[in-house]
């Protein structure tokens, strides 16, 4: 179920995963660095770097607006792997992208040199919103000859074959979409969060949720419910966009992203303990 | 059997997992409906054609244009159907199917305001609410035809991220679905995006080169030579060629706008002109593999047309395939000349076109021995949307063909 242990073996019981997504190079290349490293340092367990694309189907305004920021300061493809190489973390980090971008990067070669180029600078696995399972193969068999791990996103929408499709995919974590529509901060909770873990209850593979996460008692609520990671951006992201729209210094951001980041991660330890407690084991 | 997911290497469907039960739906809904005529949909659909739309259109001998080109040119009359284009052929085919499949609502992109407003008609026909998704820009430049939506009661949603053209809203409009996916359909406005729909939407189209086909017997007593139309997305381009694609002698010549050049700048991300099918090489946008026009990274280009229906950076995946299989011609024609094609044909025709079909008799001008003795143009819609625009660029211009504007100083000197 897993090409690169890093990345399942980020996921524990006890320990649920803290997984932040932020857009490489918002705003720019330096400041991007040291916010992803202070992610790192709140407690991240994986963190998922965006490569922004100029179509983000997926995203709310949120992410676009990020991606528009990071395209604007020169962030490409290229300058994403030198970024990746030069970041001191030392969790797995996970791609987020859109599959024209993996696509165009080998030319006639299909997605193979990019995946290879991932693998080099320390890439662990990807998470690709716009390539579904029916046009997966190519990709899918890039990342076996690396050994990264493909990450598939479980909508609400998802039933049936198309739940056993993936499963024969998945590798790393499954990404479980927490609501219908794009990312985005929230204020509530979805009843489909649970609805889509028990759907997938029985899966070996760590069930990570995101989409409109915001904050320590949402990721409580979560992992209560039953996740073995949460994924936040949105809520990450509005920091790194009000630190850029007020001008603040870039190690300001950083701290206060940290102390987001630990928030995030207490709740998810919390949402662990209150699981633990509340079990009664199922022979008794 | 036409094909309906893949065409060749281009199409399949590169979307959002949250899409993929709705687009399975949706497939299954038109095979049973749209390819088997399950409950008579495809009666009913011809029908509503026939006594809402207005069809058949007629094929109209341009006495004009054939004694100027000495070549028999016969006009598609797209723009007598309801709504003043192609558009509303696809519209009310969606639009019915959703109603066939049981959702409340309908969501829709545009980008000149042609396929907006064609929804926006339909869905009061068949009493169905409807919102429309269109770009800053081209609500800006498509007044008219934003009237013309919400007086039909479709909510117009402006799309401000980008530069605010069809691309986006597109984007948009997806992200709508992707929310409101269990209780409403997106009716796509073009050949483009994930299987079913460019395979859908050229069905629904094919009516256009059905009768044509028909028509050009009746009256030329042969199949012609050619058949014109310009592409942008490329649906009245399809719907034009689909019933002549086994006429293996039959040309099939698709006019993309050239824009002010063809010359792309990467350090910008603008290409200046929307020839796809000319200069774009094969990405994934929008759910289908196709060509596009992108950067040496992939991202995007912003894309150019003086006419906003065309102005487009993908073109269906169909038209891919059948540009590489070498069936179907890519040519374009620039902004320049589809202006003075659009000045041509009104005054010597007395058909006032939309600037996206100007694009066709552009071609034929500066091309006329390439579509042979008998040729069928398709005009794909009037040009009544397009009066604001094309009297500001003329404006700027120093055209062979012009249109004196002076009465209206002289009348403000009275």
């Amino acid at each position: 179920m897993a090409n690169n242990p890093d990345l399942a073996g980020a996921f524990e019981r006890d320990d649920p995963a803290f997984v932040p997504y932020l857009a490489a190079g918002d705003p720019d290349y330096e400041a991007s660095l040291e916010y992803v490293e202070a992610l790192a340092r709140g407690g991240a367990d994986v963190i998922e770097l965006g490569l922004p694309f100029s179509e983000p189907i997926a995203e709310g305004k949120t992410i676009q607006d990020a991606i528009v920021r990071a395209l604007d300061a020169g962030m490409t493809p290229d300058r994403y792997f030198e970024f990746v190489a030069e970041l001191d973390v030392d969790v797995p980090l996970v791609c987020m992208t859109y599959y024209n971008l993996i696509y165009q990067y080998g030319q006639e070669e299909g997605p193979r040199p990019f995946v290879e180029k991932a693998a080099d600078v320390g890439i662990t696995g990807f998470v690709v919103p716009d390539l579904p399972a029916e046009e997966a193969d190519p990709l899918r068999e890039a990342c076996d000859e690396f050994d990264l791990d493909l990450v598939f996103i479980v909508a609400p929408t998802t039933r049936g074959d198309r739940l056993d499709r993936m499963r024969e995919q998945v590798s790393g974590y499954v990404y479980v979409q927490a609501r219908l529509g794009t990312t985005g901060a929230r204020d509530d909770v979805s009843d489909q969060t649970d609805e889509s873990l028990a759907r997938i209850d029985d899966w070996d593979v760590p069930k990570a949720v995101g989409f409109g996460i915001k904050e320590g008692d949402h990721a409580a609520r979560i992992v209560r419910a039953g996740a073995d990671g949460i994924i936040v951006g949105s809520a990450l992201v509005d920091i790194v966009a009000e630190g850029y729209e007020n001008d603040e210094p870039v190690s300001a951001v950083a701290d206060r992203l940290e102390a987001k980041a630990r928030d995030l991660k207490e709740g998810a330890l919390r949402g662990a303990q209150q699981r633990a407690e509340s079990v009664v084991p199922e022979d008794q | 059997m036409s094909e309906t997911v893949k065409f060749g290497q281009y199409g399949g469907q590169y979307v959002p997992e949250v899409l993929m039960p709705a687009i399975e739906e949706l497939t299954d809904a038109y095979e049973r409906y749209v390819l088997d005529n399950e409950d008579g949909f495809m009666d009913e659909f011809r029908q509503r054609l026939r006594d809402f739309g207005g069809r058949p259109t007629p094929l109209q001998y341009a006495d004009q244009l054939s004694e100027a080109y000495d070549t028999a040119v016969y006009l598609k009359r797209e723009d007598l159907l309801h709504g003043g284009a192609h558009k509303l052929n696809n519209a009310l085919g969606q639009v019915l199917l959703a109603k066939y499949m049981g959702k409340e609502r309908i969501i829709a992109e545009t980008g000149a305001g042609q396929h907006g407003t064609a929804t926006a008609m339909a869905a009061a026909h068949l009493d169905m609410p409807c919102e429309i998704y269109m770009g800053r820009t081209d609500i800006n430049r498509q007044r008219p035809n934003v009237f013309r939506m919400r007086l039909n009661g479709a909510e117009v949603n402006p799309v401000t991220v980008g530069r605010g053209t069809l691309k986006e809203a597109i984007s948009e409009t997806m992200r709508d679905w992707a929310t409101t996916v269990e209780t409403t359909h997106y009716v796509i406005g073009s050949i483009v995006g994930p299987a079913p729909f460019p395979a859908m939407v050229r069905d629904f189209q094919s009516v256009i080169s059905e009768e044509a086909r028909e028509q050009i017997r009746d009256h030329a007593g042969r199949l012609p030579d050619s058949v014109v139309a310009c592409a942008g997305g490329g649906s009245n381009t399809m719907g034009s060629f689909a019933e002549f694609v086994d006429d293996a002698d039959v040309d099939l010549l698709a006019v993309e706008a050239g824009g002010s050049s063809l010359t792309v700048n990467e350090q910008e991300g603008v290409a200046p002109n929307s020839a796809t099918l000319s200069t774009g090489d094969e990405g994934v946008l929008h759910g289908a593999r196709t060509k596009l026009l992108q950067d040496s990274d992939g991202q995007i280009m912003e894309s150019h047309s003086v006419s906003a229906g065309l102005d487009y950076a993908g073109v269906g995946p169909e038209l891919a395939h059948l540009v590489d299989e070498g069936r179907v011609t890519p040519a374009n024609v620039d902004d320049d000349a589809a202006l003075e094609a659009f000045h041509r044909l009104s005054q010597e025709e007395g058909i006032i076109p939309a600037l996206e079909t100007a694009h066709a008799f552009g071609y034929l001008h500066e091309n006329p021995d390439a579509v042979g003795d008998v040729t069928v143009i398709n005009v794909s819609g009037r040009g009544d949307k397009d009066l604001e625009t094309v009297i500001e660029e003329t404006e700027q211009r120093d055209l062979d063909v012009d249109v004196d504007m002076s009465v209206f100083e002289a009348a403000e000197g009275m």
